[in-house]
């Protein structure tokens, strides 16, 4: 029988132990997509595998430059920021702002429920709905483009920027706006000076996270891009971003070939990319919380 | 001075109803997608469709091995998940002080949170299929999906633990009971409808992933329902994207991949749906 202090130190350290399971998992991840991509570094060069434009993994000599596929991740998910940032951020501030609570207690649960709507639906909708109007409305010979792209990634990333940014706007204390209001502000002054500089930088870490959202969407992009590795020049060509170019052909490359090696070493690319996303929002997370609690 | 004040009123109305012209505008397009989606699919649920195996090359029959394929990779990835997401929402809530440590391990779980999908699939590939040895199958999948939820369910738990009121602990430690069966006996048990709301929320997650099962799991077709955790499934998702880019008979797979998206989707927002109602009762058991 032990003793009920040494009890309580053993299940205090295995409690530790778990709590850090997330950070050895992320640390597995580090390890092992390094184990497995690091080599096509070694081989093809890291400068060359990023900026130069030839992906024929097949070809032989097979060409492992994914410098088109990171600039189709790249405009892709700018795309669809243009539109996914206005829409997103003006819902929330209404939301939060304007609308009556009552709507408010309808309206929020609902876009949450639709920010689980499967990546593979939205894949779906794109690429049998809206693509077509998309080959009609510009007279293209395939609406799977970088445009129909963008549009998704948009719509799927606005419940994201939505749900998070007016998180933030309902955090900035009270007492902010009752006190512009008593200073005789309407209440889009109030709004407009007070409340988004104040919630601005929770704003960002929203917008931030709707990005990485967005860079790391796989099926729709698979789905609706396209799928041509060539330079992201006309929105209304086909793109073929890192995350589909991983998931349409880890399927068919042998393990431990060049090509399976070169597919990690995107996945490489894309983890970092997401992983300074992530910091940078965790980041404008702690400067928000600071300014919330009054500095 | 009157007249700019009317302006400054007159500014404000229209600049908010520019706002809210947004907002209708954005759940206008999400509901849209829904309602085409149903449109489009509803016609090919049947009792049949939801019960039968599917048939000549995936043109006829059903679904069933995809939603139970679908069940058994949920069910596993949550029975892996929230042991280790309660303990360490336990840890970070109950145990840990205040400063770096915590810190460190939330930041891991953020980052871990924002790791795109399709890397999480190949870590079960490299980890799970290859160096375990565990090939393409429910285990592998259930592995790599836990590991895909584990960051909502920490969160969703370590809500629910921060949440109960100061006062059950303080009580319970005070009649001498120790740090640990205060969690066990008081904490917990008040906590178990948050945790339960953060689980429900990993589902309703999970069951509509497919970059992570592509490669661990996920088959377009087998003859024969799984008969161990080694075997190879189908799976709701990875269906409809399977239906809409291979296989011969594009004319009839399409309709079917609509039928497929319609049971998924029923699926994912009413479980959802259930979650919600659960926090907001749930938000009210501590609020007065």
């Amino acid at each position: 029988m032990l003793n009920w202090k040494t009890k309580e130190k053993v299940i205090k350290n295995t409690l530790l132990f778990f709590a850090f399971s997330s950070i050895l998992f992320l640390a597995g991840i580090i390890v092992v997509l390094f184990n497995e991509g690091a080599p096509i570094f070694a081989k093809v060069g890291i400068f060359k595998f990023m900026f130069t434009g030839d992906w024929y993994p097949t070809y032989d000599p097979a060409g492992f430059g994914i410098y088109n596929l990171l600039a189709a991740s790249i405009v892709v998910t700018i795309g669809a920021m243009v539109f996914a940032v206005p829409f997103g951020v003006a819902s929330a501030v209404y939301i939060s702002y304007i609308l009556p609570k009552r709507f408010k207690n309808i309206v929020k649960p609902t876009i949450e429920m639709l920010a689980g709507v499967p990546s593979v639906i939205y894949g779906l909708f794109g690429m049998k709905i809206l693509s077509p109007y998309i080959k009609e409305l510009f007279g293209l010979p395939t609406g799977l483009n970088a445009l129909t792209a963008m549009i998704m990634l948009g719509i799927m990333a606005l419940p994201t920027i939505v749900s998070l940014s007016e998180d933030a706007i309902t955090a900035v204390p009270k007492s902010f706006r009752d006190a512009s209001l008593a200073l005789g502000g309407t209440r889009l002054e109030t709004m407009v000076r007070v409340i988004l500089p104040t919630a601005s930088s929770g704003i960002v870490t929203a917008i931030i996270l709707g990005m990485g959202r967005a860079i790391g969407e796989t099926m729709t992009v698979l789905m609706v891009a396209g799928g041509a590795s060539l330079f992201p020049s006309n929105i209304l060509k086909p793109v073929r971003p890192m995350t589909a170019t991983i998931a349409a052909e880890m399927g068919e490359a042998p393990v431990g070939s060049d090509h399976y090696q070169a597919l990690f070493g995107i996945a490489i690319i894309l983890f970092i990319i997401t992983l300074i996303f992530n910091i940078f929002a965790d980041m404008a997370q702690q400067r928000f919380k600071k300014k919330v609690s009054g500095e | 001075m009157e007249s700019k004040l009317i302006k400054r009123k007159l500014t404000e109305k229209v600049i908010f109803n520019i706002l809210g012209l947004f907002l209708w505008i954005s759940i206008a397009i999400l509901g849209i997608i829904i309602f085409f989606i149903f449109k489009r699919g509803i016609g090919v649920i049947s009792w049949e469709f939801i019960t039968s195996m599917p048939a000549n090359g995936m043109t006829e029959g059903g679904i069933f091995p995809a939603i139970l394929g679908s069940f058994y990779l949920v069910s596993g990835s949550i029975l892996f998940a929230t042991p280790l997401g309660v303990f360490a929402a336990i840890y970070m809530t109950e145990y840990a002080k205040k400063g770096r440590l915590i810190r460190l391990i939330r930041i891991g779980v953020n980052n871990l949170a924002g790791v795109p999908s399709v890397v999480f699939g190949l870590f079960g590939l490299a980890v799970f299929v290859k160096y375990l040895n565990f090939g393409v199958s429910i285990l592998s999948g259930a592995l790599t999906l836990a590991i895909v939820i584990l960051p909502t369910i920490i969160r969703a738990s370590e809500e629910a633990l921060i949440s109960v009121p100061d006062e059950y602990r303080e009580s319970s430690l005070a009649l001498g009971a120790t740090k640990w069966q205060t969690i066990k006996n008081v904490v917990l048990p008040a906590a178990i409808p948050g945790i339960l709301t953060g689980c429900i929320l990993g589902v309703g997650r999970v069951a509509g992933e497919t970059a992570p099962i592509i490669f661990t799991a996920a088959t377009f077709f087998s003859m024969k329902l799984p008969n161990s955790v080694f075997s190879e499934v189908m799976a709701l998702p990875y269906h409809i994207y399977a239906l809409v880019t291979t296989g011969t008979f594009p004319a009839k797979q399409v309709p079917f991949a609509y039928g497929t998206a319609v049971v998924l989707l029923v699926l994912v927002l009413l479980i959802n749906l259930a979650a919600i109602i659960l926090r907001i009762r749930y938000s009210k058991k501590f609020s007065n």
